[in-house]
Protein backbone atom coordinates (compact mmCIF):
# COMPACT_ATOMS: atom_id res chain seq x y z
CA UNK A 1 0.00 0.00 0.00
CA UNK A 2 1.08 3.65 -1.09
CA UNK A 3 2.33 5.35 1.89
CA UNK A 4 -0.67 8.44 3.23
CA UNK A 5 0.28 11.87 1.69
CA UNK A 6 0.54 14.98 3.24
CA UNK A 7 -3.46 17.04 3.37
CA UNK A 8 -1.42 20.25 2.84
CA UNK A 9 0.23 18.66 0.16
CA UNK A 10 -0.37 20.56 -3.95
CA UNK A 11 -1.02 17.59 -5.91
CA UNK A 12 -0.80 18.22 -9.93
CA UNK A 13 -0.75 15.26 -12.91
CA UNK A 14 2.66 14.95 -13.85
CA UNK A 15 3.93 15.69 -17.52
CA UNK A 16 2.54 13.17 -19.95
CA UNK A 17 -0.86 12.44 -17.92
CA UNK A 18 -3.42 14.40 -18.97
CA UNK A 19 -6.98 13.86 -18.02
CA UNK A 20 -10.05 14.84 -21.41
CA UNK A 21 -13.39 14.33 -21.75
CA UNK A 22 -13.54 11.89 -24.96
CA UNK A 23 -16.46 13.08 -26.77
CA UNK A 24 -16.72 10.53 -29.45
CA UNK A 25 -16.77 7.79 -26.51
CA UNK A 26 -18.76 10.41 -24.09
CA UNK A 27 -16.52 9.42 -20.79
CA UNK A 28 -13.42 11.02 -19.33
CA UNK A 29 -10.10 9.50 -20.00
CA UNK A 30 -6.62 9.71 -17.92
CA UNK A 31 -4.06 9.64 -20.84
CA UNK A 32 -0.42 8.40 -20.04
CA UNK A 33 2.29 7.25 -21.93
CA UNK A 34 1.22 4.16 -24.04
CA UNK A 35 -1.94 4.09 -21.86
CA UNK A 36 -5.42 5.24 -21.75
CA UNK A 37 -6.96 4.78 -18.33
CA UNK A 38 -11.04 4.80 -17.93
CA UNK A 39 -11.24 6.34 -14.10
CA UNK A 40 -14.63 5.69 -12.31
CA UNK A 41 -17.13 8.49 -11.69
CA UNK A 42 -15.32 9.05 -8.57
CA UNK A 43 -11.99 9.36 -9.36
CA UNK A 44 -13.07 11.41 -12.11
CA UNK A 45 -14.46 13.98 -9.38
CA UNK A 46 -11.09 13.95 -7.79
CA UNK A 47 -9.15 14.19 -11.11
CA UNK A 48 -11.00 17.16 -12.08
CA UNK A 49 -10.21 19.13 -9.05
CA UNK A 50 -6.41 18.10 -8.96
CA UNK A 51 -5.33 21.82 -11.02
CA UNK A 52 -2.06 22.10 -9.43
CA UNK A 53 -3.28 25.09 -7.11
CA UNK A 54 -5.03 22.72 -4.52
CA UNK A 55 -4.27 21.02 -1.86
CA UNK A 56 -5.46 17.82 -0.84
CA UNK A 57 -7.60 19.25 2.18
CA UNK A 58 -9.33 21.95 -0.42
CA UNK A 59 -9.86 19.31 -2.85
CA UNK A 60 -12.03 17.21 0.48
CA UNK A 61 -13.26 20.40 1.26
CA UNK A 62 -14.64 20.66 -2.18
CA UNK A 63 -16.01 16.88 -2.47
CA UNK A 64 -17.91 17.13 0.70
CA UNK A 65 -19.39 20.63 -0.43
CA UNK A 66 -20.33 19.25 -3.59
CA UNK A 67 -21.75 15.78 -2.40
CA UNK A 68 -22.76 15.87 0.66
CA UNK A 69 -20.53 13.30 2.03
CA UNK A 70 -18.67 11.74 5.34
CA UNK A 71 -15.33 14.23 5.83
CA UNK A 72 -13.61 10.86 7.23
CA UNK A 73 -14.16 8.31 4.57
CA UNK A 74 -13.74 11.03 1.50
CA UNK A 75 -10.15 11.75 3.40
CA UNK A 76 -9.32 8.40 3.19
CA UNK A 77 -10.58 7.31 -0.12
CA UNK A 78 -9.27 10.65 -1.80
CA UNK A 79 -5.52 9.94 -0.17
CA UNK A 80 -5.70 6.41 -0.96
CA UNK A 81 -6.47 7.21 -4.85
CA UNK A 82 -3.85 9.99 -5.00
CA UNK A 83 -1.05 8.20 -3.33
CA UNK A 84 -1.51 5.05 -5.56
CA UNK A 85 -1.28 7.55 -8.62
CA UNK A 86 1.66 9.30 -6.85
CA UNK A 87 3.30 5.72 -6.20
CA UNK A 88 2.87 5.41 -10.31
CA UNK A 89 4.83 8.86 -11.08
CA UNK A 90 1.20 10.07 -12.78
CA UNK A 91 0.66 12.68 -10.00
CA UNK A 92 3.27 14.77 -8.20
CA UNK A 93 2.75 16.10 -4.87
CA UNK A 94 4.49 19.51 -3.73
CA UNK A 95 4.60 19.90 -0.83
CA UNK B 1 -24.60 -11.94 -45.12
CA UNK B 2 -23.39 -12.34 -48.65
CA UNK B 3 -24.40 -9.45 -50.01
CA UNK B 4 -22.64 -10.66 -53.74
CA UNK B 5 -25.57 -13.18 -54.78
CA UNK B 6 -28.49 -10.39 -54.31
CA UNK B 7 -29.64 -9.20 -57.61
CA UNK B 8 -28.58 -6.06 -58.44
CA UNK B 9 -31.45 -3.23 -57.83
CA UNK B 10 -29.58 -0.07 -58.69
CA UNK B 11 -29.99 0.84 -55.24
CA UNK B 12 -27.40 1.94 -53.07
CA UNK B 13 -25.48 -0.91 -51.20
CA UNK B 14 -26.60 -1.25 -47.50
CA UNK B 15 -24.38 0.48 -45.41
CA UNK B 16 -21.82 -1.41 -42.63
CA UNK B 17 -22.88 -0.59 -38.95
CA UNK B 18 -20.86 1.70 -37.41
CA UNK B 19 -17.40 1.01 -36.37
CA UNK B 20 -15.95 1.66 -32.78
CA UNK B 21 -13.20 4.35 -33.10
CA UNK B 22 -9.52 3.52 -32.82
CA UNK B 23 -7.82 4.55 -29.97
CA UNK B 24 -4.40 5.55 -31.56
CA UNK B 25 -2.87 6.66 -34.60
CA UNK B 26 0.83 5.97 -35.76
CA UNK B 27 1.93 8.97 -38.11
CA UNK B 28 4.75 7.71 -39.90
CA UNK B 29 5.88 11.23 -41.36
CA UNK B 30 8.65 10.57 -43.33
CA UNK B 31 10.82 7.52 -44.19
CA UNK B 32 13.85 9.56 -43.81
CA UNK B 33 16.38 8.04 -40.94
CA UNK B 34 19.81 8.26 -39.87
CA UNK B 35 19.63 5.05 -38.83
CA UNK B 36 19.86 1.92 -40.61
CA UNK B 37 18.49 -1.00 -38.49
CA UNK B 38 17.79 -4.01 -40.12
CA UNK B 39 14.64 -4.99 -38.52
CA UNK B 40 13.55 -1.60 -39.36
CA UNK B 41 9.54 -1.86 -39.30
CA UNK B 42 9.18 0.34 -42.43
CA UNK B 43 8.38 -0.87 -45.55
CA UNK B 44 11.41 -2.65 -47.83
CA UNK B 45 10.19 -0.29 -50.65
CA UNK B 46 10.61 3.45 -48.62
CA UNK B 47 9.31 6.48 -49.55
CA UNK B 48 11.12 9.52 -51.27
CA UNK B 49 10.98 12.93 -49.33
CA UNK B 50 8.96 14.28 -52.58
CA UNK B 51 6.59 11.60 -52.42
CA UNK B 52 5.11 12.74 -48.28
CA UNK B 53 2.52 14.45 -47.26
CA UNK B 54 2.66 18.41 -47.17
CA UNK B 55 2.14 19.89 -43.63
CA UNK B 56 -1.35 21.43 -44.49
CA UNK B 57 -2.23 17.73 -45.42
CA UNK B 58 -1.35 16.30 -42.04
CA UNK B 59 -2.84 18.59 -39.85
CA UNK B 60 -6.07 18.00 -41.72
CA UNK B 61 -5.44 14.11 -40.98
CA UNK B 62 -4.48 15.09 -37.20
CA UNK B 63 -8.32 17.05 -36.51
CA UNK B 64 -10.07 14.43 -38.60
CA UNK B 65 -8.40 11.87 -36.22
CA UNK B 66 -9.50 13.73 -32.97
CA UNK B 67 -13.00 13.89 -34.42
CA UNK B 68 -13.24 10.51 -35.48
CA UNK B 69 -11.86 9.42 -31.69
CA UNK B 70 -8.50 9.19 -31.39
CA UNK B 71 -6.79 9.55 -28.10
CA UNK B 72 -3.26 8.94 -28.93
CA UNK B 73 -1.41 10.42 -32.06
CA UNK B 74 2.60 8.43 -31.98
CA UNK B 75 4.65 10.76 -34.04
CA UNK B 76 7.19 8.46 -36.05
CA UNK B 77 9.00 8.15 -39.32
CA UNK B 78 11.53 7.35 -39.93
CA UNK B 79 13.24 9.68 -37.78
CA UNK B 80 10.08 12.76 -37.43
CA UNK B 81 12.35 15.05 -36.73
CA UNK B 82 13.67 15.66 -39.97
CA UNK B 83 10.23 16.94 -40.77
CA UNK B 84 11.17 20.94 -40.54
CA UNK B 85 7.43 21.46 -39.62
CA UNK B 86 7.59 19.05 -36.64
CA UNK B 87 6.66 21.11 -33.86
CA UNK B 88 3.77 22.68 -36.06
CA UNK B 89 2.32 19.35 -36.03
CA UNK B 90 2.65 18.75 -32.54
CA UNK B 91 1.04 22.39 -31.46
CA UNK B 92 -1.91 21.51 -33.62
CA UNK B 93 -2.53 18.14 -32.20
CA UNK B 94 -2.49 20.07 -28.75
CA UNK B 95 -5.01 22.33 -29.75
CA UNK B 96 -7.00 19.51 -31.17
CA UNK B 97 -6.93 17.25 -27.86
CA UNK B 98 -4.63 14.66 -29.13
CA UNK B 99 -1.99 13.04 -26.39
CA UNK B 100 1.37 13.58 -28.32
CA UNK B 101 3.94 10.88 -27.99
CA UNK B 102 7.41 11.53 -30.08
CA UNK B 103 9.29 8.68 -30.93
CA UNK B 104 12.70 9.23 -31.99
CA UNK B 105 16.18 7.91 -32.53
CA UNK B 106 17.41 10.91 -31.11
CA UNK B 107 20.33 11.18 -33.29
CA UNK B 108 21.21 14.98 -34.73
CA UNK B 109 18.68 16.89 -32.51
CA UNK B 110 19.91 19.85 -30.72
CA UNK B 111 19.29 20.96 -27.28
CA UNK B 112 17.23 23.85 -28.80
CA UNK B 113 14.99 21.66 -30.84
CA UNK B 114 14.32 19.83 -28.38
CA UNK B 115 13.48 22.22 -26.23
CA UNK B 116 11.10 23.79 -29.17
CA UNK B 117 9.49 20.52 -29.52
CA UNK B 118 9.11 20.36 -25.67
CA UNK B 119 7.33 24.02 -26.22
CA UNK B 120 5.33 23.17 -28.63
CA UNK B 121 3.31 20.86 -25.58
CA UNK B 122 4.57 17.20 -26.51
CA UNK B 123 3.36 14.85 -23.98
CA UNK B 124 6.03 11.78 -24.23
CA UNK B 125 9.65 11.15 -25.43
CA UNK B 126 10.19 7.60 -26.92
CA UNK B 127 13.62 6.70 -27.32
CA UNK B 128 15.30 4.04 -28.77
CA UNK B 129 18.11 2.10 -28.35
CA UNK B 130 20.10 -0.51 -30.39
CA UNK B 131 22.22 -1.78 -27.91
CA UNK B 132 22.76 -1.24 -24.03
CA UNK B 133 26.40 -0.37 -24.86
CA UNK B 134 28.27 2.41 -27.71
CA UNK B 135 30.09 -0.64 -29.44
CA UNK B 136 26.36 -2.71 -29.97
CA UNK B 137 24.32 0.55 -31.01
CA UNK B 138 26.76 1.55 -33.27
CA UNK B 139 26.50 -1.74 -35.30
CA UNK B 140 23.07 -2.25 -34.96
CA UNK B 141 22.06 0.98 -36.29
CA UNK B 142 25.11 1.53 -38.73
CA UNK B 143 25.66 4.95 -36.94
CA UNK B 144 28.67 6.09 -35.40
CA UNK B 145 28.39 7.54 -32.40
CA UNK B 146 24.60 7.16 -32.24
CA UNK B 147 24.65 5.86 -28.92
CA UNK B 148 26.81 8.88 -26.86
CA UNK B 149 24.33 11.25 -28.98
CA UNK B 150 21.28 9.02 -27.66
CA UNK B 151 22.47 9.57 -23.73
CA UNK B 152 23.09 13.01 -24.28
CA UNK B 153 19.79 13.31 -25.86
CA UNK B 154 18.27 11.59 -22.86
CA UNK B 155 19.71 13.73 -20.61
CA UNK B 156 18.38 16.66 -22.05
CA UNK B 157 14.58 15.08 -22.12
CA UNK B 158 14.82 14.50 -18.57
CA UNK B 159 16.36 17.90 -17.82
CA UNK B 160 13.32 19.24 -19.61
CA UNK B 161 11.24 17.28 -17.21
CA UNK B 162 9.51 15.33 -19.95
CA UNK B 163 8.43 11.60 -19.44
CA UNK B 164 11.12 9.06 -21.02
CA UNK B 165 10.23 5.28 -22.55
CA UNK B 166 13.24 3.85 -23.68
CA UNK B 167 12.77 1.26 -26.37
CA UNK B 168 15.04 -1.75 -27.10
CA UNK B 169 14.39 -4.14 -30.07
CA UNK B 170 15.97 -7.08 -29.22
CA UNK B 171 17.27 -9.85 -31.03
CA UNK B 172 20.09 -12.32 -31.43
CA UNK B 173 22.75 -9.56 -31.38
CA UNK B 174 21.95 -7.82 -28.26
CA UNK B 175 19.36 -10.37 -26.55
CA UNK B 176 21.80 -10.76 -23.94
CA UNK B 177 21.69 -7.44 -22.70
CA UNK B 178 18.18 -6.90 -21.84
CA UNK B 179 19.25 -6.53 -18.05
CA UNK B 180 21.73 -3.89 -19.23
CA UNK B 181 18.64 -2.28 -21.37
CA UNK B 182 16.69 -2.23 -17.97
CA UNK B 183 19.79 -0.57 -15.83
CA UNK B 184 19.78 2.33 -18.72
CA UNK B 185 16.79 2.75 -18.77
CA UNK B 186 16.78 3.22 -14.77
CA UNK B 187 20.00 5.22 -14.75
CA UNK B 188 18.52 7.59 -17.92
CA UNK B 189 15.31 8.33 -15.61
CA UNK B 190 13.15 6.97 -18.06
CA UNK B 191 10.10 5.68 -16.26
CA UNK B 192 9.03 3.07 -19.01
CA UNK B 193 11.00 0.46 -21.06
CA UNK B 194 9.91 -1.67 -23.74
CA UNK B 195 11.82 -4.82 -24.61
CA UNK B 196 10.70 -5.02 -27.88
CA UNK B 197 11.15 -9.03 -29.64
CA UNK B 198 11.81 -7.81 -33.13
CA UNK B 199 8.62 -9.12 -35.50
CA UNK B 200 9.80 -10.72 -38.84
CA UNK B 201 8.15 -8.53 -41.84
CA UNK B 202 10.16 -6.71 -44.14
CA UNK B 203 13.50 -5.80 -43.46
CA UNK B 204 13.21 -7.98 -40.16
CA UNK B 205 11.97 -11.07 -42.11
CA UNK B 206 15.20 -10.22 -45.07
CA UNK B 207 17.55 -10.07 -41.82
CA UNK B 208 15.60 -13.11 -40.23
CA UNK B 209 19.19 -15.13 -40.08
CA UNK B 210 21.06 -12.24 -38.32
CA UNK B 211 18.62 -11.62 -35.92
CA UNK B 212 16.37 -14.72 -34.87
CA UNK B 213 17.03 -16.01 -31.42
CA UNK B 214 17.32 -19.42 -29.57
CA UNK B 215 14.76 -20.56 -27.81
CA UNK B 216 16.46 -20.86 -24.87
CA UNK B 217 17.78 -17.37 -25.38
CA UNK B 218 13.93 -16.15 -25.57
CA UNK B 219 12.70 -18.12 -22.91
CA UNK B 220 15.84 -16.75 -20.65
CA UNK B 221 14.52 -13.13 -21.80
CA UNK B 222 10.93 -13.72 -20.92
CA UNK B 223 11.97 -14.79 -17.18
CA UNK B 224 14.42 -11.74 -17.00
CA UNK B 225 11.66 -9.37 -18.17
CA UNK B 226 9.21 -10.85 -15.39
CA UNK B 227 11.62 -10.82 -12.30
CA UNK B 228 12.88 -7.42 -13.63
CA UNK B 229 9.48 -6.50 -13.38
CA UNK B 230 8.48 -7.43 -9.66
CA UNK B 231 11.22 -6.08 -8.39
CA UNK B 232 10.79 -2.65 -10.09
CA UNK B 233 6.85 -2.41 -9.47
CA UNK B 234 6.70 1.60 -9.06
CA UNK B 235 9.46 2.55 -10.42
CA UNK B 236 9.80 1.29 -13.70
CA UNK B 237 6.91 -0.11 -16.46
CA UNK B 238 8.13 -2.34 -18.18
CA UNK B 239 6.43 -3.52 -21.70
CA UNK B 240 7.45 -6.45 -23.43
CA UNK B 241 6.79 -7.08 -27.06
CA UNK B 242 6.46 -11.02 -27.26
CA UNK B 243 8.92 -13.29 -29.85
CA UNK B 244 5.98 -15.50 -31.73
CA UNK B 245 8.06 -18.15 -33.64
CA UNK B 246 8.24 -20.05 -30.35
CA UNK B 247 4.99 -19.41 -29.26
CA UNK B 248 1.88 -21.11 -28.37
CA UNK B 249 -0.47 -19.09 -29.02
CA UNK B 250 0.07 -16.24 -31.89
CA UNK B 251 -0.04 -12.12 -30.75
CA UNK B 252 -3.39 -10.97 -30.65
CA UNK B 253 -2.09 -8.50 -33.79
CA UNK B 254 -3.16 -4.98 -33.26
CA UNK B 255 -5.75 -6.36 -30.87
CA UNK B 256 -7.58 -6.86 -34.13
CA UNK B 257 -7.52 -5.74 -37.12
CA UNK B 258 -8.99 -2.43 -37.73
CA UNK B 259 -10.29 -2.54 -34.15
CA UNK B 260 -8.34 -0.31 -31.86
CA UNK B 261 -5.59 1.66 -33.81
CA UNK B 262 -4.49 2.79 -37.75
CA UNK B 263 -1.29 3.93 -39.50
CA UNK B 264 -0.27 6.74 -41.79
CA UNK B 265 2.60 6.58 -44.03
CA UNK B 266 4.17 9.25 -45.01
CA UNK B 267 2.87 9.10 -48.54
CA UNK B 268 -0.67 9.57 -46.93
CA UNK B 269 -1.69 5.45 -47.21
CA UNK B 270 -3.67 4.62 -44.14
CA UNK B 271 -2.99 1.26 -43.04
CA UNK B 272 -4.30 -1.40 -40.39
CA UNK B 273 -0.83 -1.83 -39.21
CA UNK B 274 2.81 -1.30 -39.98
CA UNK B 275 3.62 -4.35 -42.67
CA UNK B 276 0.27 -4.59 -44.33
CA UNK B 277 1.82 -3.70 -47.68
CA UNK B 278 3.01 -7.24 -47.73
CA UNK B 279 -0.54 -8.26 -48.52
CA UNK B 280 -0.85 -8.38 -52.06
CA UNK B 281 -4.15 -7.37 -53.31
CA UNK B 282 -5.19 -4.98 -50.45
CA UNK B 283 -6.97 -2.06 -51.80
CA UNK B 284 -5.34 1.07 -49.11
CA UNK B 285 -7.20 4.44 -49.22
CA UNK B 286 -5.27 7.59 -49.26
CA UNK B 287 -5.77 10.81 -46.87
CA UNK B 288 -5.24 12.69 -50.27
CA UNK B 289 -8.96 11.08 -51.18
CA UNK B 290 -10.63 9.83 -48.17
CA UNK B 291 -11.53 11.52 -45.02
CA UNK B 292 -9.86 9.46 -42.29
CA UNK B 293 -13.18 8.77 -40.92
CA UNK B 294 -14.83 8.14 -44.17
CA UNK B 295 -11.03 5.23 -44.37
CA UNK B 296 -11.41 3.99 -41.20
CA UNK B 297 -15.29 3.28 -41.45
CA UNK B 298 -15.36 2.05 -45.09
CA UNK B 299 -11.73 1.41 -46.95
CA UNK B 300 -11.50 -2.45 -47.97
CA UNK B 301 -8.35 -2.80 -46.94
CA UNK B 302 -9.68 -1.93 -43.34
CA UNK B 303 -12.57 -4.28 -43.92
CA UNK B 304 -11.15 -7.23 -45.11
CA UNK B 305 -10.10 -8.58 -41.91
CA UNK B 306 -11.94 -6.80 -39.67
CA UNK B 307 -13.68 -8.88 -36.36
CA UNK B 308 -14.59 -12.82 -37.37
CA UNK B 309 -16.23 -13.15 -40.40
CA UNK B 310 -13.43 -13.24 -42.41
CA UNK B 311 -11.70 -16.41 -40.15
CA UNK B 312 -10.41 -19.81 -41.67
CA UNK B 313 -12.76 -22.58 -40.26
CA UNK B 314 -9.61 -23.46 -37.58
CA UNK B 315 -10.21 -19.90 -36.42
CA UNK B 316 -13.83 -20.08 -36.06
CA UNK B 317 -14.59 -22.69 -34.23
CA UNK B 318 -11.78 -21.56 -31.51
CA UNK B 319 -12.64 -20.34 -27.84
CA UNK B 320 -9.63 -17.87 -28.17
CA UNK B 321 -11.04 -16.22 -31.26
CA UNK B 322 -12.09 -13.00 -30.00
CA UNK B 323 -8.43 -13.07 -27.51
CA UNK B 324 -6.25 -13.89 -30.47
CA UNK B 325 -8.24 -12.32 -33.09
CA UNK B 326 -6.41 -14.80 -35.43
CA UNK B 327 -3.02 -13.91 -34.81
CA UNK B 328 -1.00 -11.96 -37.60
CA UNK B 329 -2.48 -11.82 -40.78
CA UNK B 330 0.90 -10.42 -42.49
CA UNK B 331 2.60 -13.64 -41.08
CA UNK B 332 -0.02 -15.84 -42.26
CA UNK B 333 0.69 -14.24 -45.61
CA UNK B 334 4.52 -14.30 -44.83
CA UNK B 335 4.92 -18.07 -44.11
CA UNK B 336 1.32 -19.53 -45.07
CA UNK B 337 1.22 -17.64 -48.74
CA UNK B 338 -2.25 -16.95 -47.97
CA UNK B 339 -2.83 -13.42 -45.33
CA UNK B 340 -6.92 -15.05 -44.36
CA UNK B 341 -4.87 -18.58 -42.95
CA UNK B 342 -4.24 -19.06 -39.22
CA UNK B 343 -1.31 -17.47 -38.03
CA UNK B 344 1.37 -19.92 -37.71
CA UNK B 345 2.11 -18.95 -34.65
CA UNK B 346 -0.34 -20.77 -33.32
CA UNK B 347 -0.04 -24.35 -32.04
CA UNK B 348 -3.22 -25.42 -33.50
CA UNK B 349 -1.95 -23.97 -37.42
CA UNK B 350 -1.05 -26.90 -39.66
CA UNK B 351 2.71 -24.68 -40.14
CA UNK B 352 3.29 -24.38 -36.85
CA UNK B 353 5.99 -26.81 -37.02
CA UNK B 354 7.38 -25.39 -40.33
CA UNK B 355 7.44 -22.14 -38.27
CA UNK B 356 9.49 -23.73 -35.91
CA UNK B 357 12.29 -25.05 -37.32
CA UNK B 358 12.29 -21.82 -39.57
CA UNK B 359 12.99 -20.03 -36.27
CA UNK B 360 15.52 -22.99 -35.20
CA UNK B 361 17.68 -23.44 -38.50
CA UNK B 362 18.15 -19.16 -38.75
CA UNK B 363 19.01 -19.35 -34.97
CA UNK B 364 21.49 -21.97 -35.48
CA UNK B 365 23.49 -19.80 -37.98
CA UNK B 366 26.60 -18.60 -37.33
CA UNK B 367 27.03 -14.67 -37.13
CA UNK B 368 25.54 -13.21 -39.93
CA UNK B 369 25.80 -9.67 -41.52
CA UNK B 370 23.06 -7.52 -41.56
CA UNK B 371 21.32 -6.28 -44.52
CA UNK B 372 21.24 -2.86 -43.42
CA UNK B 373 17.39 -0.87 -44.36
CA UNK B 374 18.27 1.83 -47.16
CA UNK B 375 16.51 2.95 -50.22
CA UNK B 376 16.61 -0.20 -52.61
CA UNK B 377 16.31 2.05 -55.98
CA UNK B 378 18.26 4.75 -56.92
CA UNK B 379 15.87 8.68 -56.56
CA UNK B 380 15.43 9.44 -60.17
CA UNK B 381 13.93 12.72 -58.83
CA UNK B 382 17.07 14.07 -57.99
Amino acid sequence: MAPALAPAGIPRLARGVRLRHDEARGQWVLLAPERVLHPDPVAVEILRRVDGARTIDAIVDDLILAFAIDRERVAGDVDAFLANLALKGMVEVAT
Amino acid sequence: MNVATLPDTGAAPLARPPVPPPYGMLAELTHRCPLQCPYCSNPVELDRRNAELDTQTWLRVFSEAARLGVLQVHLSGGEPTSRRDLEEMIRHCVKVGLYTNLITAGVGITPERLQAISDAGVDHVQLSFQGADAATTDLVSNFRGAHERKLAFAAQVRRLGLPLTVNSVVHRANIHQIPDFIELALTLGAKRVEIAHSQYYGWALRNRAALMPTREQVFWALEIVEKARERLRGVLTIDAVVPDYYAKYPKPCMNGWGKQSLNVTPSGKVLPCHAAETIPGLDFWNVRDHSLPEIWQDSPAFNAYRGTDWMPPLCQGCERKEIDWGGCRCQAMAIAGDAAETDPACHKSPLHAHLLALAEEDAARQEQPFDYRRYLQPDRAS
